[in-house]
């Protein structure tokens, strides 16, 4: 049990982790709500409430648009005021349903509990998961009850939960694996019914011993089996989980069902345990608010629907101005330039840099010292692909194998000449994408 | 509880950049600086041995190098960046190489030539193929042999003498005209202690083994440089040689002494190392330090010049693209063949 589990390359950043040792706090009621119809991948929601109607929390305000997509619920009880449109975290406008709480915080009676999961049909608890409305609340957000249900042929014998958080800043699931244990071992065994899955993993870094701790105590006579792992950026990504549990390599433009796993995030199955044993939809989660300029951080359990500002009020505002606000964490969130954004299904983080830990800098030529090729934990050159991309050869960028970029941002952070590594890979991307698609028109066509 | 509006005052000061927001905060000129530094003890030995002409030779060689990139970034209209060291190491490495009582038009002329066709002109800091350090050297030295090869004893007197390795040539080319005594004498009496203190003939920044190799271990530690290279390019003179002499004890010197004299550990740590001009991966190193090994061993053994290191490194840098080529790994999971569904 002592051995330690690891990953090619990667990098080791600050913690910055000053929420870790503050428990979930309860979000209270607001006048208003700004829920997302897309806020998770795949076809937008089709919404099913017309303006005035009074809804109920737990309601299902919008079903999936098709297959990859979710259900959205109602995060209170009240009056759907419009439906218009709201800030993304990426600038753009999407569709949403503003709700005006009517101050009950009335539920709809929860669907019923499947309280003999143990002997369930799997396709029932897929169901649910699928009416739950969840989805990955990691990052992606891709739909749970998707990723579930691999492809006939697919036969997954492990299940992976990632209780990493390798992201510096975020506690959230560190704060619900100290909170709710039992609900999240009981979660990952739903999930293993549902895939039939022989081995269950949970991962958990090094840096959070309590929890590895906990877990095992809580896990000990059950399936689940908790790992510790290597401190190391970025543990959780996919690819680079699965590798370090079970030395299985999941093949280039694969996926990891294509070496029999399956990765649920700490959060997605607790979110699925709530589902499955207390009928209740996905409408809030934990987002740690943090960062040096704010006056409390912490982890709040946020209704689906909160602004970002409402996030930054129960962490008690900032005491020096922030230069830079990010949803997610610092390595891979995405800085917003508003607080006027809806907290998602996956947003599991929001940080607040002050402008003394930003670091701004002109970007040099590459002095090729290698880092970021020692850096990348999918093995690539980045040093090469960016001065391929920089001389807009995306066909050459194709095939030293841009597209194996998972984007995690270690090329970027080693860099000594501080080239935007990242931003090339990601127009590398954008362009190979785009080529190969016009292509296979022309081939249909 | 401080209002967030009050704070966030507008969106026009706020940062929207790209991820990641963190930064290892390295960066080039402090690479630059740390490579530096290392040199330190070499150049204190230089001085100590030399005295002030060696002083003299690589404060003038660092000022000429940096005044001539921003002499050329001006004429090209480029920014300057001479805060990122580089140019600094580049004046301290070529004074490094020159005889101790270089003269200082010589020094401007070796300078402007490292800088000038040695990296600008390829478009400065990065983009250089060749080591600028080692252009500008070899440039003087086919220009002006006889000064590139006027050494001195270390001591009080100064006076010109030869550096170990011509005087090993010399005394094998007599060897092998038939008059062998005087090599026997030489190679049963060679002073490695001097060697390692640098109390020998040679380029002023070469003759105190000790020195480099202690800044150039502290390079290996801090990760600056790939140990692969000084590791292996080291390795292969010292086999090379001992093949040699476990052939012909009495015609060929012994491995520790290729190892300890010349520009080799100069070279090996601090000139073939050098991240711009050398391969990327591990095993594309590794080729280019046994190559740069090979081409040292050949010319100092069966060679007409005395020293090979500054030609086998240009060669070597040469070669890098093809090696970065070659030597390029397969991403994480590229092996496998991907199952496709039916």
């Amino acid at each position: 049990m002592s051995k330690i589990f690891r990953f090619y390359g990667g990098i080791h950043p600050q913690d910055a982790k000053l929420a870790s040792h503050r428990p979930i706090l309860a979000a209270p009621l607001l006048e208003k709500y700004t829920v997302p119809l897309q806020m998770h991948i795949g076809a937008p929601a089709k919404s099913l409430v017309q303006k005035g109607q009074k809804v109920l929390r737990g309601q299902l305000l919008a079903e999936p648009g098709s297959y990859v997509s979710a259900a959205i619920h109602s995060p209170v009880s009240g009056v759907i005021k419009e439906q218009s449109s709201c800030l993304s975290v990426s600038g753009t406008q999407w569709p949403a349903l503003i709700i005006e709480s009517d101050g009950e915080d009335q539920s709809q009676e929860p669907m019923p509990a499947i309280s003999d999961w143990q002997e369930a049909d799997p396709a029932l608890l897929l169901k649910r998961v699928a009416e739950a409305g969840i989805v990955g609340k990691g990052g992606a957000a891709f739909p749970t009850h998707v990723k579930l249900a691999p492809p006939e042929g697919k036969s997954i014998d492990t299940l992976i939960i990632n209780g990493v958080e390798c992201e510096p800043g975020l506690s959230a699931d560190h704060r619900l694996m100290l909170e709710k244990p039992e609900e999240i071992i009981t979660g990952a065994l739903i999930v293993a019914r549902i895939l039939k899955a022989k081995n269950i993993y949970l991962g958990i870094e090094n840096n959070k011993p309590d929890a590895l701790k906990l877990m095992r105590d809580k896990a000990a006579h059950s399936a689940l089996q908790p790992r510790g792992l290597k401190v190391r950026y970025p543990q959780g990504a996919e690819k680079q989980l699965v590798y370090a549990l079970t030395k299985r390599k999941v093949p280039s433009g694969g996926l990891p069902m294509d070496v029999g796993c399956v990765v649920q995030n700490v959060a997605t199955v607790y979110a699925i345990y709530e589902a499955v044993l207390k009928g209740k939809p996905l409408y809030e989660r934990v987002t740690t608010v943090t960062g040096d300029p704010v006056v409390n951080p912490g982890n709040f359990l946020l209704r689906i629907g909160s602004s970002y500002a409402d996030a930054l009020q129960l962490a008690g505002g900032l005491k020096e101005e922030a230069a830079k606000i990010i949803s997610g964490g610092p390595m891979m969130g995405i800085a917003v330039y508003s607080l006027d954004i809806p907290v998602t299904k996956n947003c599991s983080g929001l940080m607040f840099l002050s402008s003394s830990q930003l670091s701004q800098f002109q970007s040099k030529a590459c002095i090729r010292c290698a880092r970021c090729n020692d850096a990348c934990p999918m093995q690539l050159m980045p040093s090469i692909l960016s001065t391929q991309i920089e001389n807009e050869r995306f066909e050459l960028a194709e095939t030293w194998n841009v597209l194996d970029c998972i984007e995690c941002g270690c090329c970027a952070y080693v860099c000594p000449a501080k080239r935007p590594l990242v931003q090339h890979m990601r127009r590398a991307k954008t362009e190979v994408i785009a080529k190969r698609q016009s292509e296979a028109a022309k081939k249909t066509s | 509880m401080t209002d967030p509006e009050i704070r966030i005052a507008g969106s026009e000061r706020l940062i929207v950049s790209s991820s990641p927001h963190f930064h290892s905060g390295a960066s080039v000129g402090n690479i630059m600086l740390l490579v530096i530094l290392t040199l330190l003890p070499a150049c204190l030995a230089a001085v100590y041995h030399f005295g002030l002409p060696a002083f003299r030779v690589l404060a003038l060689c660092m000022l000429f190098c940096v005044g001539g990139e921003a002499f050329f970034s001006k004429c090209m209209k480029k920014p300057l960046e001479i805060n990122d060291f580089s140019a600094l190491l580049t004046g301290l490495l070529l004074g490094m190489n020159l005889p101790p009582g270089t003269p200082s038009w010589i020094c401007l002329v070796g300078s402007l030539i490292a800088i000038g066709i040695g990296k600008m002109v390829y478009g400065g800091i990065g983009y250089n193929p060749f080591n600028p350090a080692l252009v500008g050297r070899a440039a003087l030295l086919v220009s002006f042999p006889q000064v590139m090869n006027t050494w001195q004893t270390p001591g009080l007197d100064a006076m010109s003498s030869a550096t170990p390795l011509q005087e090993l040539g010399l005394l094998q080319q007599n060897a092998l005209a038939g008059d062998g005594a005087a090599l026997r004498e030489f190679l049963q009496n060679i002073p490695y202690r001097d060697y390692l203190l640098g109390k020998m003939g040679g380029s002023l920044g070469e003759t105190c083994a000790l020195a480099l190799i202690l800044g150039g271990l502290v390079l290996i530690a801090l990760r600056i440089i790939r140990w692969q290279i000084p590791v292996f390019m080291l390795a292969t003179v010292a086999a090379c040689s001992a093949l040699a002499w476990l052939a012909k004890p009495d015609l060929y010197a012994p491995p520790q002494f290729h190892l300890l004299s010349g520009g080799l550990l100069l070279g090996a740590f601090f000139m073939a190392s050098d991240p711009v001009t050398s391969p990327m991966s591990r095993l594309g190193a590794t080729i280019f330090a046994i190559g740069c090994g090979l081409i040292i061993s050949a010319i100092r053994l069966w060679g007409n010049y005395p020293e090979g290191v500054s030609f086998a490194i240009l060669i070597m840098n040469a070669l890098t693209p093809l090696l970065d080529r070659a030597t390029a790994g397969k991403p994480f999971g590229a092996q496998k063949k991907v199952v496709k569904n039916a």
